[in-house]
């Protein structure tokens, strides 16, 4: 059972009190209508679905009910971040092949 | 029987405590302290089980959990059964009755042992794949005589009278084992202050400690033991958990610990109170493994026969419970362990026929305290088969060259009951395989340890570590080590003194070679529970089986209860001579929870029957289970369903229900809609864009019905909102969507559009909702409210607010029965007041209660759907006909919006919802029917869609039904055809699927 | 190939089982192939059996990065079902099935595909409505099935709580008698020996670390044992078809999920069916050994690591000990997981993708292993042929685009 950090409350808290909502950083297209069949089905279903690092979105959904994204490893399952929604990851598959690990 | 094999003085037994228990219907007797095996074994009771598919009589082989063999069937009544209890890990209790779980119609005489001894050469591993076969037809029969030979134990047939609990805990350290190693580990990082949780499989703290020959202190080393324990228990912060399995170490150091709590007591709980066990759920900071180490047997033909055991067993049961399992002794052994069990053996007074030792020239201590005691030592040598039948009767001895593996030299043979045996020692890595991580070989050991695991630190024998001296240097370092990641100033451990002992390599040697090559020699067992030999590996590579997850699947190697602990390390070694690799290039296998089997009962604790899930009640449920509601499960909600009055019938109950809303006035109580309060200055922009329609215009106590999609321009929810005020909403959501509906609100509003300023709280439980519907709804309502519910005052679908039954409350003018309506929503706690107040005038107005059927009946009548039973996630809006609801010219692209110009949303023929009005009106279509425009086609027919709601109406005076169907909106007037599983077809026209008052007249009065 | 027998067993047994075959060789990959198969589980080793036998393809390799047959395959609970909702899911799990019926005799290998039948259970009246539809539409596409009522759900399953006092009581289920479950590992093997008989090389312990593309067309694929060539090339590789995807410069709508599934220790038969619940979340059978095979939901987090976390399991035997309250002291033997492809619509894609050549069989999600033949048969056609088969055409990747979407999740609700 993976251990989270809730970077909202402030404290690492068991998998149950979560829920995972697939990948982070999936931007709704700003104009719809003017997206192609193809985006549309881009944005919709399309997903990166790395094995290795990977960036998604959870929910503290018994606790504080705050959406923030997590830094994770898909193999190992090592969680090496936890930040709040609108920043950005520090470790991404880039940086950590760079040996720029924090 | 009087206990044959006991010893009089020694071992950790109460001899004052007599036990009596049951095995297989004979009695007998123990003491307080032993365990199911070790008084069995006092008894002289050899054979305690037949094999699984040969049916050959086995005995008791080891003393702990890795014991294959002495497998029960405990307790003495029938809901008190409990399958596949290992006698090594059951303690004695009075009273206990256990039966072996194989054997018929006994175990010393088994039927089936023919069967093994004739067909055994046909029945080599995966047989069964290459017979039963033809004719095709004939396998389901084959199959009903395999599942006859399936299974141990057996499951009870009644209900478990016990119960079961979780704990959650958090740690510093968790230590896991209390042997030396852990001992000392929990010690030191206990003297820290840091919260430490040790724990231990056995009855008893102490692991190899309790049957050592060492010495601590120059004492006996269980001295040493109960002091550690008893500072231990002086230490508030440390949890001392014996009986305690740790089962499973998953990710971030979360583990799973099984502690028993009466098991070891009765077979079921002695005191209702008590749980029969526990799980503890551990997230532990640092993790000490000291799980140490099991001892491998060797591989030898007939090497199962009773008689044979693990020389470790030979030793605990001789030095910790007092019991000599037999009278003459063998020792076959690699490593200078072997000669301990021989000179406990002797120094219990009974016979040490030989031991025989496969290195050339052993000179370790205990070699030369064999010597000096007499013992005589063949070395350079091997048993490489037992004989006897029923019990081990001599040991057949031989030269061997392990890197041959071949016999060499003379052949003898030695008379003797017992053969134990020593191939050297397996660490119990498997917690620290649980995540994933490999185990690592290590040549000098000839074993695997663990591999490296965030967090976790192994110790002593699971290390590889055997010297005394040295595990115990190393735990305290551990221990040390631990409490100071966690944050503690450590205060260090003084260790124990330790007689140095010189000790001889052992030697690698898993399978001994036989004078015969293996396909044709005895059976030379490697996995005994699942009674995979040696020959049946050989077969597994001859047939391309190289991998060892191949070997293992297809023999079926390790998967018994024991899950190998004994015999996979023997059989990946025999494969790797096989294929001609070493054991690193053959691998092992991944290890899985559970370290030993833990009950479905204790796992699922007390989230079972009425703790399963949580039911959820409305205000007002006292009152509809007084007024003889029956119920129906909407999520975690129990919703009146009808209120059938007398002996009436569901049917009857609903035409009466339905009656008396469109004649008279009817209440529901539908407080367990989703309730969402929306408010902020951005409240109103925020619900234009997740609904379909348009919300710019709704007006303060204006209300307005939505339709919600997901972006994929599918239907999920709908639902009233209500404006309270120009940045005030409330919606209402399905009483199932409720919860998610919340968090796909917040969703939206974290991750997209954080800019705008609103905020969600659910009020569900806060609001109590009464439907009151039907003519008379106004006239009723009048009696009790100071609001003014004239007709041009108080209009359709608004909202007020004021008193109703001297309480305040909001009543909103809307309708889903089509009838004149007023959804009076109170405080959940003056929902009954107002209820009550309700029904004070039942008689004067016919007032009814209705439930969810009618409920459905009404609104379907007026071709209102219900999202999930008329939408199945692939229904957009327009499908339902409902662009009268869908904002296409809304600034902002609302959710679902751009999805509904995909080519397949664009399809004319898609699934529409239409009205069905059947031929017969006496009918009431199915729900689920499936319709056809041909129904004289052949199967496989071409559906064109189906039946989602259907009814019969009192009102209308016949059956009608809601369906999709394929351009159902250009079908009216058609007919089409249901043909029924009976091989009826039923007729019906298809109508507009509003069944009653297109109009809205009977709503607007 | 050796034939296999009861009079074969005897006579083996007579001169001590010494002589026994290979049922496949280890072949070193040769420089190029007809067709390449990426990943040897069961939809792997099937398509290129077919190939093989069906369509003359013999020329043909199957690339496995570990052992044939130890992905999903090995992992699965074993069922084998077809009464799926909607026509193009229930046509391909049908055509399987009828694979299924015959495919111990065709492989002369027994998959003891053992037709026990499957409940599949309702709780709520919404429950009862699906599975009406489901019923309905599986009698008129030519599937066995029929409703039962709680009285006779008892009958067939007498240890399921049926008692109006359960927390989700059983109101009645769908009930397919020719369902039921194989051996797992036997239908890899029997496929592999199958096709290797008829020349297909299986190439385990390699693994395919890129795909060479020339002017849109796949040329081959990159393995740690160098370059093999080959213009068709089909992945097959389940929870992995994503990595292969991104190394041909393609995105699948898939997402990698942990599963579990749990066995208890053997114990003598008592459940000779296979019960399945959604709403209550678990399913159960009892396997010929006396192990009762347990499985539920997929963990809500993507993952590669062949585990998923201990509260499914733990709420798994919840829903196992509500179904059968006699199970509570039966002890959980061993679990482990998968890695499922899970696709928004909870079907597969067998498609063509814009490199010319390159096909993908993925997404098969938690149902995959009761397709296996049905998935290799219409897969190796579409292979051989250079474009659907008419089976595979609903599940192409375009319906993601179109909107055409075939939604199972009723039928996989639960997985299994």
């Amino acid at each position: 059972m993976l251990h989270i950090f809730c970077p909202y409350c402030g404290e690492h808290r068991e998998e149950a009190e979560f829920r995972p909502k697939g990948q982070a950083h999936i931007a709704r297209p700003l104009s719809p209508e003017q997206c192609s069949d193809e985006e549309w089905a881009d944005y919709l279903f399309f997903r990166d679905n790395p094995r290795g690092i990977h960036h998604e979105l959870w929910v503290h959904a018994t606790g504080c009910r705050k959406f923030f994204n997590v830094t994770r490893h898909t193999v190992s399952y090592e969680i090496l971040e936890t930040y709040k929604m609108g920043e950005k990851p520090k470790v991404t598959a880039e940086s950590l092949a760079k040996g720029g690990r924090s | 029987m009087s206990q044959v094999n006991r010893l009089g003085s020694g071992g950790y037994i109460d001899r004052t405590q007599t036990l009596t228990f049951t095995f297989n219907g004979n009695q007998y007797t123990g003491y307080k302290g032993d365990t199911l095996a070790s008084a069995l074994l006092a008894n002289g009771v050899g054979i305690v089980n037949r094999s699984f598919k040969y049916s050959r009589p086995r005995g008791i082989v080891a003393a702990g959990a890795e014991e294959p063999n002495a497998i029960m069937q405990l307790g003495a009544t029938e809901a008190a059964q409990v399958p596949n209890i290992r006698a090594t890990q059951q303690a004695l209790y009075s009273g206990l009755t256990a039966r072996s779980t194989n054997g018929w119609p006994n175990v010393e005489n088994d039927a089936m042992g023919l069967i093994g001894k004739l067909g055994g050469p046909m029945m080599g591993p995966g047989f069964y794949y290459k017979t039963f076969m033809a004719p095709a037809s004939m396998w389901m029969t084959y199959e009903k005589f395999i599942r006859k030979a399936a299974g141990l134990g057996r499951s009870p047939k009644e209900k478990d009278p016990d119960q079961y609990d979780h704990y959650h805990r958090h740690c510093d350290v968790l230590v896991i084992g209390a042997g030396p190693a852990g001992l000392t580990a929990a010690l030191a990082a206990g003297r820290s202050g840091a919260r430490v949780i040790l724990c231990d499989e056995q009855e008893q703290m102490g692991g190899h400690l309790l049957d050592t020959r060492d010495q601590l202190n120059g004492k006996d080393a269980s001295l040493w033991v109960s002091q550690v324990l008893a500072e231990l228990a002086t230490m508030p912060e440390v949890l001392l958990l014996p009986r305690t399995t740790a089962n499973g170490l998953h990710d971030h150091n979360f583990a799973t610990l099984h502690e028993r709590r009466t098991e070891h007591l009765a077979d079921t709980a002695p005191d209702a109170n008590q749980v029969r066990s526990r799980m503890h759920h551990v997230r532990a900071h640092q993790v000490i493994l000291a799980s140490g180490a099991h001892e491998r047997p060797l591989v030898y033909a007939n090497n199962d026969v009773p008689g044979n055991m693990l020389c470790g067993a030979v030793s605990t049961y001789i030095r910790r419970y007092a019991v000599v399992p037999g009278q003459r002794l063998v020792v076959t052994t690699t490593n200078d362990d072997g000669y301990r069990a021989a000179l406990d053996w002797a120094e219990a007074g009974r016979e040490v026929v030989a031991i025989v030792d496969a290195r050339p020239s052993p000179e370790g201590d205990c070699v030369k305290e064999a010597r000096k005691k007499g013992i005589r030592i063949i070395t350079g040598s091997a048993v490489f088969e037992a004989k006897g039948s029923k019990r081990v009767t001599g040991a057949r001895v031989s030269g061997v060259d392990p890197a041959t593996f071949t016999l060499t030299g003379v052949k003898d043979d030695l008379a003797c009951d017992t053969i134990a045996s020593s191939g050297g020692f397996s660490p119990v890595v498997h917690l620290s395989a649980h995540t994933g991580t490999r185990p690592i070989w290590r040549d000098d050991i000839i074993g695997f340890v663990p591999g490296k695991v965030k967090g976790l630190t192994s110790v002593g024998a699971v290390n590889g570590v055997y010297a005394l001296d040295r595990i115990l240097a190393d735990a305290a370092e551990a221990g040390t080590n631990a409490a100071l990641a966690s944050g503690f100033n450590v205060a260090g451990v003084e260790l124990p003194s330790v007689t140095k002992q010189l000790e001889s390599k052992p030697i690698a040697l898993f399978q001994v070679p036989h004078e015969k090559p293996t396909m044709r020699a005895p059976k030379q067992f490697v996995d005994l529970q699942n009674d995979v030999t040696a020959a049946g590996i050989e077969l597994a590579t001859r047939e391309g089986f190289e991998s060892i997850e191949h070997v293992k699947r297809y023999t079926a190697l390790g998967f018994g209860t024991d899950q190998g602990k004994l015999g996979n390390i023997n059989g990946m070694a025999i494969a790797a001579r096989l294929l001609n690799q070493t054991i690193p290039e053959t691998g092992t296998t991944v290890f899985r929870p559970n370290y030993t089997g833990i009950t479905f009962g204790a796992i699922a604790g007390r989230h079972c029957r009425d703790l399963f899930d949580p039911e959820r009640y409305t205000a007002l449920h006292a009152w509809h289970l007084q007024r003889g509601a029956k119920f129906e499960d909407v999520g975690q909600w129990k919703r009146p369903w009808y209120f059938p009055v007398g002996n009436e019938t569901m049917h009857d109950a609903v035409q009466r229900e339905c009656r008396a809303v469109r004649e008279k006035v009817g209440i529901l109580d539908a407080s367990t809609l989703g309730k969402i309060d929306i408010q902020g200055k951005d409240a109103r922009e925020f619900i234009g864009r997740v609904y379909t329609n348009k919300w710019a215009q709704l007006g303060v106590d204006k209300c307005r019905y939505g339709l919600m999609c997901k972006d994929d321009g599918m239907v999920m929810d709908d639902g009233v909102t209500t404006c309270l005020g120009d940045n005030h909403f409330l919606m209402t959501t399905t009483t199932g969507g409720a919860a998610a509906i919340l968090e796909w609100l917040e969703l939206w509003h974290q991750t997209e559009w954080p800019e705008l300023e609103v905020y969600f709280t659910s009020v569900t439980d806060h609001w109590a909702t009464m439907t009151l519907s039907g003519p008379k709804a106004r006239d009723l309502l009048s009696e009790i409210t100071d609001i003014d519910l004239s007709k041009d005052t108080f209009k359709f679908m608004e909202c007020r607010q004021g008193q109703v039954a001297g309480v305040p409350a909001r009543v909103y003018r809307i309708s889903f029965t089509g009838e004149l309506t007023y959804e009076i929503n109170v405080q959940a706690n003056y929902a009954m007041h107002v209820w009550k107040a309700l029904f004070a005038h039942e008689h004067k107005y016919g007032l009814t209660p209705y439930g969810t059927e009618t409920m459905h009946v009404l609104r379907a009548e007026k071709g209102f759907i219900i999202v999930g039973q008329d939408t199945d996630g692939s229904v957009t809006p327009e499908d339902l006909g409902m662009q009268w609801c869908v904002g296409y010219d809304k600034p902002f692209s609302w959710i679902g919006q751009r999805a509904l110009s995909r080519p397949d949303t664009r399809r004319e023929d898609r699934k529409q919802l239409v009205g069905l009005k059947p031929v017969d009106p006496k009918v009431v279509l199915q729900e689920g029917a499936q319709i056809v425009l041909d129904p004289k086609q052949s199967i496989p027919m071409k559906m064109v869609g189906h039946v989602t709601s259907s009814y019969f109406s009192p009102t209308l005076g016949h059956g009608f039904a809601l369906a999709l169907l394929m351009g159902g909106s250009k079908r009216m007037g058609e007919k089409v055809y249901m043909p029924m599983a009976d091989g009826t077809v039923i007729e019906a026209e298809v109508v507009s699927p509003i069944f009653l008052d297109p109009k809205g007249v009977r709503q607007n009065v | 190939m050796q034939r296999y027998s009861g009079f074969g067993l005897a006579k083996h047994a007579l001169t001590h089982n010494e002589n026994w075959q290979r049922l496949w060789r280890n072949p070193t990959p040769k420089k190029k192939y007809d067709v390449i198969i990426v990943g040897a589980g069961g939809h792997g080793l099937a398509t290129a059996y077919y190939l093989a036998k069906e369509h003359g393809i013999t020329n043909v390799a199957v690339i496995e990065k570990g052992w044939l047959g130890g992905g999903n395959t090995a992992r699965n609970t074993t069922i084998v079902r077809s009464n799926y909702l909607w026509d193009e899911a229930a046509a391909l799990y049908e055509h399987a099935m009828k694979l299924w019926e015959g495919l111990s005799q065709d492989l002369n290998y027994n998959v003891m595909f053992s037709q026990r039948g499957v409940l599949n259970l309702g709780h709520t009246l919404q429950d009862m409505r699906d599975i009406q539809r489901r019923v309905n539409a599986n009698r008129l596409n030519g599937i066995d099935g029929e409703v039962l009522d709680t009285q006779q759900v008892q009958e067939i399953c007498p240890i399921l709580n049926c008692s109006a006092d359960a927390r989700f009581p059983v109101l009645g289920a769908s009930w397919q008698p020719r369902a039921g479950v194989a051996r797992h590992d036997a239908v890899a093997w029997g496929f592999a020996r199958g096709a290797d008989a008829l020349g297909v090389d299986l190439i385990q312990q390699t693994e395919v670390i890129g795909m060479r593309i020339e002017d849109g067309q796949i040329v081959g694929v990159e393995t740690n044992r160098g370059f093999i060539g080959a213009e068709t090339v089909g992945c097959v590789a389940a929870g992995n078809s994503s990595v292969l995807a991104k190394m041909a410069g393609i995105k699948l709508p898939l997402e990698s999920h942990p599963l579990q599934a749990l066995v208890s220790e053997p114990i003598k038969p008592i459940l000779d069916t296979v019960v399945m619940s959604n709403h209550v979340h678990g399913y159960a059978s009892q396997s010929d050994k006396g192990d009762l095979v347990i499985g539920a939901g997929i963990d809500g987090y993507n993952g590669y690591g062949q585990r998923g976390s201990y509260p499914t399991i733990e709420h798994t035997l919840q829903a196992i000990v509500e179904m059968f309250p006699v199970f509570s002291r039966v002890r959980m033997n061993r679990q482990w997981g998968g890695i499922v492809d899970t696709c928004p619509d909870a079907c597969p894609i067998l498609s063509a993708t814009p490199v010319k050549g390159l096909f993908f069989n993925c997404g098969w999600g938690t149902g995959g292993f009761k397709a296996t033949p049905g998935s290799g048969n219409v897969f190796a056609w579409t292979l051989a042929k250079g474009y659907a088969h008419p089976l595979a055409a609903p599940f192409s990747i375009d319906r993601f685009v179109s909107g055409k979407l075939i939604d199972e999740h009723g039928a996989a609700g639960v997985a299994h």
